[in-house]
């Protein structure tokens, strides 16, 4: 049970059940759907731009716990932050979740974002946690295709 | 009245369900003695493969430690040896489908490879533009994405008979969708998704009162109970080695024989040839036409120990075995509160779908996997199956004859788990 609990913890259960920022967001520039066709999972990220900085960000989809919470901190984590900082956090995120040392130098916080390291521990489970992730990215690239995680 | 040797005959069955020693069969299965997560295995995705016998994993050896030589070329003992044993497994997918001849069995990489190639050999040389063919709403997507293709290419349709809540083929349904333009029904035995076992007798009548050909994916179905291809009298069947305690990479294709003499190859290269000049190339009779190249010898021969295992048990004793099973786990998984099972035909086979209120499948999965049980999550390659029910994914649980009730008691406790994680 313990690396259970170090999977769902509190914090992830809580987001998965309560998603913030689980909407249309009307103001968006940019929206952009991702897709896990290995479970079916899908998230459609919304995303309002202003200069360099992510004014305003939400997202709307059906997946499971981990893909739901891991779209639900993203969109508090990146909210106000410049691209490049957006892009540093995901960086760092990701290699916490595939069990990859952190890179040495002065790395972006991750702060509630810390809550997915038990991710790691159960790889089927990293792309639920990265899908919100990667299609960000792409719609940060200003990528206009659906991602998919495959 | 009975004759004393049929009620014989009867006891003798019974006394043989009664016995049917499922520990001694764990036995027979290597890896159900492994752990997992700390914890025994409990294997419950055998829709989606079947773990093999001990005897199946030293015929293979056997056959790469003692037999190995490319069959039907060579003119030496060791050569005859294997085709003699490639083709003995041949005889005896024959006489487990009771097949009229070892002709009409052919061996190919699976049951997705059997339609294929009817949708190539069959379907590209009788289908024309505005012809329809006609498949279930529960197809997995090996009965759906060849003859997709097929009518893409010549401008025919693709029919579908839709199911009801339960699950069941709606027979009134495809009473409507025959018609004289209906080339082929080609329609799964039994649901991987639902467990469902489809009206196969009634559905290949009806096709034939029109005379239109019926093709059978019988991936689920041999695994469970006997199929006997004569007494159905579809024109094709297939299935996949490797879901009947058999190796990966084969499978059978079946035809009537007049048929596949009538459809012409479907790849070509070496053993599918009488002669070859650069004029004109004569094909090899049936069943050598579809088989081009060198085959998966230790996989045919492989499925052939697989058969002789299962048909020691016999498929009666298994089918009874694994009924009763169902019953059990169908009851238990659908007594928990907030537990939907999602296919209640009433014959089914081995299949248990469902999902946890509040609970995506893929988290479910997880949580079982820690208590070191394994079920499938997610569409199950049966995307329109999904959207009937209107869900993304399902948890499904499979069985096998070597599973236990006290496997569907770990199950039910592993799923309160979840519960309590989610809670």
């Amino acid at each position: 049970m313990s690396d259970l609990r170090e999977l769902y913890q509190d914090l992830i259960i809580d987001h998965s059940k309560r998603p913030r920022n689980f909407k249309v967001l009307e103001t968006a520039d940019r929206k952009l759907e991702g897709y896990n066709p290995l479970c079916g999972d899908k998230v459609t990220v919304f995303l309002e731009l202003e200069d360099d900085r992510v004014k305003n960000v939400s997202f709307q989809g059906s997946g499971c716990a981990i893909s739901t919470a891991s779209a639900s901190v993203m969109t508090e984590s990146v909210k106000g932050k410049t691209l490049a900082e957006v892009e540093a956090l995901f960086d760092v995120f990701h290699q916490m979740v595939t069990g990859k040392p952190p890179a040495a130098g002065n790395a972006p916080e991750l702060g509630k974002l810390a809550v997915f390291s038990g991710v790691s521990e159960f790889p089927a489970r990293v792309k639920c946690a990265t899908l919100a992730w990667h299609t960000l990215h792409a719609a940060l690239q200003g990528a206009g295709d659906p991602v998919s995680t495959e | 009245m009975k004759s004393a040797t049929e009620m014989l005959a009867a006891d003798d069955r019974q006394v043989r369900y009664r016995a049917f020693d499922v520990c001694s069969f764990r036995e027979d299965f290597p890896i159900l003695a492994r752990q997992v997560h700390g914890k025994p295995l409990i294997y419950l995705d055998n829709a989606a493969t079947s773990q093999k016998p001990q005897v199946v994993i030293d015929t293979i050896q056997r056959y790469y430690t003692e037999e190995n030589a490319n069959i039907h070329r060579g003119a030496y003992y060791l050569s005859e040896q294997a085709t003699q044993a490639y083709e003995d497994a041949r005889v005896k997918v024959q006489h487990f489908l009771h097949a009229r001849s070892e002709r009409e069995i052919i061996f190919t990489r699976g049951v997705t490879e059997a339609i294929n190639l009817v949708a190539h050999c069959y379907g590209r040389k009788t289908l024309n533009a505005g012809d329809e063919i006609i498949i279930s709403a529960m197809e997995h997507h090996s009965n759906i994405v060849p003859w997709q293709i097929i009518c893409e290419e010549k401008g025919a349709i693709l029919r579908v008979v839709p199911i009801d809540d339960a699950g069941e083929f709606l027979l009134d349904e495809f009473e409507k969708l025959l018609n004289p333009r209906t080339k082929l029904v080609a329609v799964t035995h039994v649901s991987n998704a639902l467990g469902t076992i489809t009206p196969v007798r009634q559905i290949i009548d009806m096709a034939h009162h029109r005379h239109i050909p019926v093709l059978i994916d019988g991936a689920q179905a041999v695994p469970h109970f006997k199929v006997d291809v004569q007494e159905l009298d579809c024109e094709f069947y297939g299935f996949s080695g490797h879901k009947l305690y058999g190796p990966t990479g084969i499978g059978i294709f079946y035809g009537k024989a007049e048929l596949l003499e009538a459809m012409p190859p479907y790849q070509g290269g070496g053993d599918m040839i009488r002669s070859v000049t650069f004029e004109k190339t004569l094909y090899a009779p049936i069943p050598s036409k579809f088989e081009a190249g060198t085959p998966h010898i230790e996989g045919g021969i492989g499925l052939g120990a697989a058969i002789d295992y299962l048909e020691g048990i016999g498929m009666e004793a298994i089918n009874a075995y694994e009924q009763e099973l169902l019953a059990y786990a169908m009851n238990a998984v659908g007594a928990i509160p907030g537990v939907r099972i999602f296919g209640t035909a009433r014959e089914k086979a081995g299949v248990i779908s469902f999902s946890l209120e509040g609970v995506h499948p893929h988290d479910i999965a997880t949580i079982l996997d820690q208590e070191g049980i394994a079920i499938r999550t997610g569409h199950h390659c049966a995307q329109p199956v999904m959207e009937r029910f209107g869900v993304p994914a399902m948890a499904r649980a499979s069985l096998a004859f070597y599973n236990t009730k006290s496997e569907i008691d770990a199950l039910v406790a592993g799923i309160h788990k979840v519960k309590e994680v989610f809670d």
